[in-house]
């Protein structure tokens, strides 16, 4: 990666300090990326910065069952993302608003990009 | 006896199509192609329609809609599939919300295959739809003689 | 007190042909909230990374949408380029550039013509789609395919544009620029066409940057972010300024757009001038090992195209953020205290590409 697009890998605990420090510091919500690894889940949250074109990625990682907050009440647009990841991946993301609870994309399958054992 | 072909009334579905053969389908009317000079126009009324134009492979939430617009349409109707992914399911065959194509769910007259069909194609396939409705009436009229006669 | 109702919107609806959902929460006739709901044409495209390998992948990225193709097929090869470090000849980004601004006057063109058609103004509407067949022949000559293109490649692009080609771009493209006039005249300045259009859908910039629009809608109301200035392919050799406006309203989104074909004829001719000859494509070895998000702009906005690879020949993860799906807040949010009489109109402001949303 290079300077205008990096990420940075962040713990839960300092998660939402930074998020609404992006969002003090006028910074656009560009994507919400998850991702199936081995042992849960890699949550990617983008962030660009419009006038000087950067892009910041925190990347969350968490075990599969662990419980992520929505960052919802932060960045509301962030609801149709969040809930994609939830009914896709299996995510377990808290208080999402509005929350569709696995019924965005009406799907069959139950996450069918989870991991599989 | 020859009679003339009526002219029919569309109705376009997207199944799940990629949007390539909805625009295919929207180009047919437009200037270079022109299907309204055959007096085709394109209803957005499955009473009024004689053929059902479907793009895209059927998934899990548009199968009963599709079911539901067919059976909503009056007798004698033709079934068209444009492009590839509604006539077998095409690249998105092996996904996971795709059934496949528009006939697993109901019968399809004509297949039009192409990725994106193109319109010249269209045009084709709905010309042909009009053969299969003409067969279909005069079936339909046969029997209908038969039963007044017997 | 006014009484609340609520109005389902679509799947089905004459001014879209793709299904999106909404459910319109109505004060008389003012709309206090609106819930959309998609997943009609959800077919789980990124799953696909997993049977078909990295290589064969660029023609499923490229058919998440028929109108998008050519930026989803740049995008996808792109940042696998990045992941493998891979750099293609300079003939290969010109020609990526040419067709990627071909195809964004061919969606803004279909654009103008949706949106004269949601107004009920057919003959603007059969216009714009007579001059977008003019761009598609133009495909048609150069790659083969109409909608669909398939000429981008890992490594660069599967064929070259002879010289006569390349005239006959700039042929067109000088037509059209005399042919668009009327109808940008008419856009701009018809009284039906402003009183559809003016003060209808604000949103503001503060808004559009926390709701996380792009593209158009971004500029329109007046934020100067273009993707294009990040400089990927040949836009980095080009000179251009982002097109802004700050009506904020649906009128400034169909301003924004028109401005943006004449940049596009520009573009084109500038890089038509400046193509360098020699190679179009570099052999690929090895498989993608590592990680990339990449930013593109395409017709509707900014696209991200996140790729991981292991080090196989099949991809770990393949995501793609399209300019929809970051659209689709700020709409909900404009929608807010509009007229019913205005919903659709509203919604095809955003340019809703729903194939692409969903995947």
């Amino acid at each position: 990666m290079d300077e205008k697009n990096e990420i940075k890998i962040i713990s839960l605990a300092d998660f939402f300090p930074a998020v609404l420090a992006m969002k003090d510091k006028g910074w656009r919500l560009a994507q919400i990326c998850a991702v199936s690894v081995e042992q849960g889940y890699e949550l990617s949250y983008s962030f660009c910065e419009d006038s000087s074109y950067r892009m910041v990625t925190l990347r969350l990682e968490i075990d599969e069952n662990q419980e992520v907050a929505s960052i919802t009440h932060i960045y509301p647009c962030a609801f149709i993302q969040e809930n994609e990841a939830a009914e896709l991946f299996g995510v377990n993301i808290s208080h999402i608003k509005p929350d569709y609870h696995g019924t965005l994309y009406r799907i069959d399958k139950s996450a069918p990009f989870k991991k599989k054992e | 006896m020859k009679k003339v072909s009526k002219s029919p009334w569309l109705l376009h579905y997207d199944a799940s199509s990629c949007n390539g053969c909805d625009i295919e389908v929207l180009d047919c009317l437009t200037p270079r192609y022109d299907i309204e000079r055959f007096g085709i126009i394109n209803t957005g009324d499955p009473f009024q329609a004689d053929i059902l134009l479907i793009t895209g492979g059927v998934n899990s939430q548009t199968e009963s809609v599709v079911q539901q617009l067919y059976s909503q349409m009056p007798d004698p109707k033709v079934v068209i599939a444009v492009g590839i992914c509604a006539c077998t399911g095409g690249v998105f065959k092996e996904c996971y919300n795709i059934k496949g194509g528009i006939d697993t769910v109901i019968p399809v007259d004509v297949y039009v295959p192409g990725c994106a069909a193109r319109p010249e194609a269209i045009i084709d396939g709905v010309l042909e739809g009009l053969k299969v409705l003409d067969e279909k009436q005069a079936e339909m009229e046969k029997q209908k003689g038969g039963k007044r006669n017997g | 007190m006014a009484k609340r109702s609520i109005i389902p919107f679509g799947p089905q609806h004459p001014v879209l042909p793709e299904p999106v959902h909404l459910d319109l929460i109505l004060e008389d006739e003012t709309v206090v909230e609106a819930v959309p709901s998609i997943g009609f044409v959800h077919r789980g495209l990124e799953t696909l990374v997993k049977k078909r390998d990295y290589k064969q992948y660029v023609y499923i990225a490229e058919r998440v949408c028929g109108i998008c193709s050519c930026g989803h097929g740049l995008g996808y090869c792109q940042a696998v380029e990045e992941v493998m470090g891979i750099e293609i000849p300079d003939r290969a980004k010109y020609l990526r550039t040419i067709w990627m601004e071909m195809s964004r006057i061919h969606s803004h063109l279909l654009w103008l013509g949706l949106l004269a058609d949601a107004m009920g103004f057919e003959s603007l509407f059969m216009e714009s789609w007579r001059m977008r067949e003019k761009i598609l022949d133009l495909f048609d000559k150069t790659t083969g395919g109409r909608i669909i293109h398939s000429i981008n490649q890992i490594g660069g692009v599967q064929k070259d544009m002879t010289t006569p080609m390349l005239l006959d771009i700039l042929h067109v493209i000088e037509d059209l620029t005399a042919e668009l006039k009327p109808i940008v005249e008419t856009f701009l300045h018809d009284y039906t066409v402003q009183s559809r259009l003016k003060d209808v859908g604000i949103l503001s910039r503060e808004d559009a940057v926390t709701m996380g629009a792009v593209g158009p809608m971004l500029r329109a109301s007046g934020e100067p972010y273009d993707a294009r200035l990040l400089g990927y392919a040949a836009y980095k050799d080009l000179s251009m300024e982002p097109i802004i406006s700050t009506g904020c309203d649906s009128y400034a989104r169909c301003e924004v757009r028109l401005k943006e074909l004449f940049q596009s004829f520009e573009l084109i001719r500038e890089a038509i001038g400046k193509i360098p000859n020699g190679p179009v494509n570099v052999p690929v070895k090895g498989n993608p090992s590592g990680e990339y998000f990449l930013r593109i702009e395409q017709p509707r906005g900014e696209a991200i195209y996140y790729v991981k690879g292991n080090g196989t020949k099949f991809l770990d993860r393949f995501r793609l953020r399209t300019p929809t799906t970051s659209n689709i807040p700020p709409m909900a949010e404009m929608l807010k205290g509009c007229q019913l009489a205005d919903v659709p109109l509203l919604i095809l402001t955003i340019d809703p590409c729903i194939s692409c949303t969903e995947r």
